[in-house]
């Protein structure tokens, strides 16, 4: 009865956000599956080529690099911020004066958009590198290892937050039943506090990975890619394609499946993982 | 009395450690009041009486980007857009978790897709697509927020919807409210929780934008990181003293909005990484 009588209001309550997804993601997301498929440089010229723009994706070697790069850093980022995070964040849950503000501090980059840390690294370190009498976009060493200096201070924080929710809600009765039975700290840590906020470290990887693996903004202001698209991201390399390639709207497109594939697997992953967890925990 | 000792350390270590970590965003502000020519050379000197350049990097800066439109525009498109995905995705992802049939069902599982999708997927298409229908303005912009923002939203205030008792809606209908009354005077209070995740979340994604609105209205319309990363591409080379200016002022806003609501912020945070 409820539910028949609500059913007539589909279109007040679910039609707007409907529309405006059809428009601005459904239809443009399978458009986007159909071109990659053809040679086009609008949409009403798209021309069947089957794979090829396939073939030719994978046989650029800008977006060979750009993938190799990517990875590259998404490995070290995941590693390098997870780490000083839950560094932080079992710091941050001992009794120590003022923890809220140093948590605040810490936090504060996450929220300044990408291209102004991308210009604000750019100072500092090419202010580093000029006592050595190069820049940033010398090699791409430089550019890999300031990017991930970059999103180390930007997400750090972030992790951090998600660590010390999970380490404060642990029940302090399990910590002081093992410090009775003699538990030193560091089998505190190792045995009693990472088992159970488990979950969480996997959550905080996946979301590093999947950030580092979509970082646009930040790597177009801080190198854009230079030099000569040694140090762009696949979303970058993608962009260039598109708009900064002779007809290269078909390969661009193909590009843009490639990389919705590779992070949908990692999203699919992270489901798989912590549903496996959530069922271990019951 | 030894673990008070290890504690003090402690705090000077954190308290090292966040001077650190503010530096990157003092160094921009002591720049900006440097001439543009003493500021690649030697970043990390304080200015003096010939590099020290007042305020003019900034109006320098204001005079190239427009950035006080920009900012408007910036504010503009991200509270519009913001109300239109609040009230709309609650409405939604009330209705498809209430009512329970395979439309809704599968329109859930849609939502729920959407999040993984890269933004570079449809970058072209979309903007084709809004380009088409004239949404290429700062009011069309917020129907592209809606529809690529739904997906979070929606699946956010569902989860939400779970967790309260049906009861009280069910009072309220039976009391003669239709369906629209029930949700605005009854759900949506009780929403507010996530309704503010919800906002903080968008606000973040928006305000920060770059390549959407640069793609769709870039064109005509500037928002600040569009203004920034303008200081840099357009004519005449990069004037590092009017960028450190520009970056200072972008700054600004988000570290008042920041102060204002911090704790919302950080819970709103934490929810959105955990359950999204």
């Amino acid at each position: 009865m409820h539910n028949r009588h609500m059913s007539r209001y589909f279109f007040v309550f679910v039609f707007p956000t409907l529309l405006a997804f059809l428009l601005s993601f459904v239809i443009p997301f399978i458009l986007g599956i159909v071109l990659s498929f053809t040679d086009f440089t609008s949409i009403i010229d798209a021309k069947w080529v089957g794979i090829s723009n396939y073939i030719e994706a994978f046989s650029n070697k800008d977006f060979l690099n750009a993938l190799r790069f990517t990875v590259k850093i998404a490995i070290v980022t995941v590693i390098t911020v997870n780490f000083f995070a839950m560094c932080l964040a079992l710091l941050l849950t001992r009794k120590i004066r003022g923890t809220n503000v140093f948590r605040a501090i810490f936090f504060m980059p996450n929220l300044i958009g990408g291209i102004v840390l991308g210009y604000i690294w750019q100072l500092i370190i090419n202010g580093v590198l000029y006592k050595f009498g190069v820049t940033l976009t010398y090699k791409p060493e430089y550019g890999f290892w300031g990017l991930v200096i970059l999103m180390n201070w930007q997400m750090i924080g972030y992790m951090m937050v998600i660590y010390i929710a999970a380490i404060q809600s642990i029940p302090n009765t399990l910590i002081e039943a093992a410090k009775i039975d003699g538990a030193s700290p560091f089998q505190i840590l190792t045995r009693i506090k990472l088992p159970i906020i488990m979950p969480s470290i996997t959550i905080c990887l996946f979301l590093t990975m999947a950030n580092s693996f979509k970082n646009f903004d930040s790597n177009l202001a801080l190198t854009a890619g230079a030099p000569s698209r040694k140090t762009a991201m696949l979303a970058l390399d993608i962009y260039n394609t598109f708009y900064n390639t002779l007809n290269g709207e078909g390969v661009g497109q193909a590009k843009a499946v490639v990389f919705f594939i590779i992070v949908a697997v990692i999203a699919f992953l992270q489901l798989k993982l912590t549903r496996r967890k959530e069922v271990d925990n019951v | 009395m030894k673990d008070n000792k290890g504690n003090a350390l402690l705090f000077i270590l954190l308290f090292i450690l966040s001077v650190l970590y503010l530096i990157p965003i003092l160094i921009v502000f002591i720049n900006s009041f440097k001439g543009r020519l003493y500021i690649s050379d030697q970043p990390f000197a304080l200015p003096n009486a010939e590099t020290f350049y007042g305020l003019k990097n900034y109006t320098i800066g204001l005079a190239k980007t427009g950035f006080f439109k920009a900012a408007f525009w910036s504010f503009f498109i991200t509270v519009l857009s913001v109300g239109v995905i609040v009230i709309c995705t609650s409405m939604t992802g009330w209705f498809i978790t209430r009512v329970r049939n395979r439309v809704n069902n599968f329109l859930y599982y849609a939502f729920v897709f959407s999040m993984i999708v890269p933004f570079q997927m449809v970058m072209y298409t979309m903007t084709k697509i809004a380009n088409m229908l004239n949404l290429d303005n700062p009011v069309g912009i917020a129907v592209i927020y809606l529809g690529f923002g739904a997906g979070q939203s929606v699946f956010l205030f569902s989860g939400f919807v779970k967790s309260i008792p049906v009861e009280l809606e069910e009072a309220a209908m039976i009391d003669g409210c239709n369906p629209v009354k029930t949700f605005f005077w009854v759900v949506f209070p009780v929403l507010k929780p996530i309704a503010i995740t919800v906002a903080i979340l968008n606000a973040m994604w928006i305000w920060n934008d770059y390549l959407l609105p640069y793609l769709v209205i870039g064109a005509e319309y500037k928002t600040i990181p569009i203004a920034i990363q303008y200081l840099k591409t357009g004519y005449g080379g990069i004037d590092m003293g009017a960028m450190m200016a520009m970056l200072v002022l972008a700054i600004i806003p988000i570290i008042v909005f920041y102060l204002a609501c911090q704790r919302y912020i950080i819970e709103g945070v934490i929810a959105g990484a955990v359950k999204g």
